[in-house]
């Protein structure tokens, strides 16, 4: 049982192959065996962060030994992250299976961007996260591109173009920091980097590579340019998967890049490499979401929401305290829950009465108040309504800038309420305060939107109301979680 | 200058090609032409990765040979980022057929014409 990190990437992979063999024997086959797969990621995952959280689990692959060999690490935040993965696949499934694609070959896929989220989440190898990096990026890839028509193989092609540019910056910083300390583990990094000295050129550099590399993974303002295309553009189960983790993950390994290789010694004597990370959360908390207000399609505008709600997520590892860190875990989780569920809800809305368009959302209550409820409480959570996860998420992240008494980012972190309350009120006012205009109602009687309403499965219904439920109850678990996470934080920073 | 010239020039021509590469990926109309330019800006980062690892008479790693050793961490490094760049320009490919079905033209402004018509 040592040797369960290893296993929880081994596992989805395993499944990943079952499912493309299955296809050969009879076609359809993939969601049973992607629905198993991920039920043992999530045992999995859940055994290990129960033990992640008393003491850190590492394993060594292949029995080179570290700094040598490739090690994986697990301790509290990696364990919430790939318990995290495990539990967002497998509830996308539970919708998938009436609404998204059908093929073995989408399945297999789906669980290798499983296998590549949660490798990511767990390496310890900064080499190996690149490696999980790109399969994951692959896998999401395909993914964007399950959709019919042109317009999901151009978006996936721009995310393709702009992911792999993303990526090669980071392997391109990966290459300056092993060319200064000519090692690729993470732990072995921060201690050789330190004693390279933090404010030589080529570590500088390896910072500026790395960070700009996973800026636009977790499409942070000007390097989003992929992402409404990507989630606009992809079906509906598939924007949802991706939404919540593929970003998440990437905000993770920022997270590890900058404390665990680089440490916040080397924050304070670099003041430039701070000032980066709070230029790309303000800039990103604004103009996402002033873009966010100018959407008129429904899934464009949740994804430029994502934009502006990863730059808060930025603006804590900048504040770099204790309390910003167990923000930017609580919101990372909570954004995950609350976005997927999002896209889950607009899924499921557009399949029941064909409404794609903020404008198509007017008098939603009186046609469709299930999904309009839903969709109310997990806008209102994101907006940061008391008790709901995103509250507490932002008040940590809030509360930890201003201990740091960094008072412009304090300020737009309490700004971005507001500005979340902008995009979000649009659709509140249309959904729940007015009638139903004829330009709506004749979408209701439309041939595709009376067809669709039989594509509503208890499936579907039931995961969009266990993630609204899910977004109050882990509101008032996140306190309990906040401290749990203390000592995985302060080892983080120590 | 001339001196860091003459004694850097490989480091120097692969972060060239990164830079034809990206303007590539930029400025050409061409999705092909685009997918080319990926694949030399990352060449250029594989070959400043080996380049980086060269040694002086150096010989490989192996009890048997003289040192001084070369490492060769960066060459099997390499040679996984190698494997990635193939699957992904497979992967920009197929999708460059795909809209090629769709849209009859590789040019992008013209695909955009016929995406706004739709």
């Amino acid at each position: 049982m040592s040797s369960l990190p290893a296993l929880l990437v081994a596992a989805p992979l395993l499944g990943s192959v079952l499912a493309l063999l299955a296809g050969l024997i009879r076609s359809n086959t993939g969601w049973p065996v992607a629905l198993v797969t991920a039920a043992v990621q999530v045992v999995g995952a859940g055994v290990l962060a129960m033990r992640a959280f008393d003491s850190t689990v590492s394993y060594v692959v292949g029995g080179f030994t570290a700094p040598f060999g490739i090690e994986l690490v697990v301790d509290g935040l990696s364990a919430t992250i790939a318990l995290l993965v495990a539990v967002v696949s497998l509830a996308v499934l539970a919708y998938s299976r009436a609404a998204g694609p059908r093929t073995n070959a989408f399945y297999a896929v789906y669980l290798l961007l499983v296998a590549g989220l949660t490798g990511m989440s767990i390496t310890g190898d900064v080499f190996n996260m690149y490696v999980f990096l790109e399969i994951t990026g692959l896998a999401a890839y395909a993914l964007v591109a399950s959709g019919e028509g042109g317009r999901s193989a151009r978006a996936a092609l721009k995310y393709l173009i702009v992911g792999t540019i993303g990526a090669s910056l980071f392997l391109l910083g990966i290459g300056y920091a092993f060319i200064a300390t000519g090692t690729l583990n993470m732990a072995d990094l921060s201690t050789q980097l330190a004693a390279v000295g933090h404010t030589e050129p080529l570590v500088q550099a390896a910072f500026a590579l790395l960070v700009v590399g996973l800026f636009v993974k977790v499409a942070v303002f000007p390097l989003h340019a992929w992402q409404p295309d990507a989630y606009a553009g992809s079906p509906d189960s598939v924007s949802a998967l991706i939404s919540a983790l593929v970003s998440t993950v990437a905000a993770y390994a920022l997270i590890r890049i900058v404390f665990t290789v680089f440490t916040v010694e080397f924050l304070q004597a670099n003041p430039a490499a701070r000032s980066l990370l709070v230029a790309g959360a303000v800039v990103s908390i604004v103009f996402g979401s002033v873009l966010a207000v100018s959407q008129t399609e429904i899934k464009r505008m949740l994804a430029y929401s994502s934009v502006s709600q990863f730059g808060l997520v930025v603006g804590a590892i900048a504040v770099a305290n204790e309390t910003a860190l167990i923000g930017a875990t609580i919101h990372l989780v909570g954004h995950a829950v609350m976005k997927g569920g999002l896209f889950l809800t607009a899924g499921l809305i557009a399949t029941a009465t064909g409404a794609r368009t903020v404008d198509d959302y007017e008098g939603l209550i009186q046609r469709h108040p299930l999904g309009a409820g839903v969709f109310g409480l997990l806008a209102l959570s994101m907006v940061g309504v008391p008790p709901a996860v995103g509250f507490v998420g932002k008040w940590y992240i809030a509360l930890g800038a201003v201990e740091a008494s960094s008072w412009p980012l304090a300020v737009v972190i309490l700004l971005s309420t507001l500005l979340t309350l902008a995009y979000f009120a649009r659709i509140l006012e249309r959904m729940f305060f007015r009638d139903a205009s004829p330009h709506s109602s004749a979408i209701r009687t439309a041939p595709d939107g009376g067809v669709a309403v039989d594509g509503v499965s208890i499936g579907m219904i039931g995961v969009v109301v266990a993630a609204a439920l899910a977004a109050v109850v882990l509101g008032t678990l996140a306190f309990e979680y906040g401290q749990l996470l203390e000592p995985t934080v302060q080892a983080l920073l120590s | 200058m001339i001196d860091l010239l003459a004694t850097r020039g490989y480091f120097l021509v692969a972060f060239l090609l990164m830079g034809v590469g990206t303007y590539m990926l930029i400025g050409s109309p061409n999705l092909i032409k685009k997918v080319i330019g990926m694949n030399v800006f990352q060449t250029g980062i594989f070959l400043f990765f080996i380049t980086s690892a060269f040694v002086e008479g150096g010989s490989p790693p192996l009890l048997s040979a003289p040192p001084p050793y070369v490492s060769p961490l960066p060459h099997v490094l390499i040679l996984t980022a190698i494997v990635v760049g193939v699957s992904l320009t497979a992967v920009a490919l197929g999708l460059i057929v795909r809209i090629y079905d769709e849209y009859g033209s590789l040019r992008e402004s013209e695909i955009r014409e016929v995406a706004a018509d739709e």
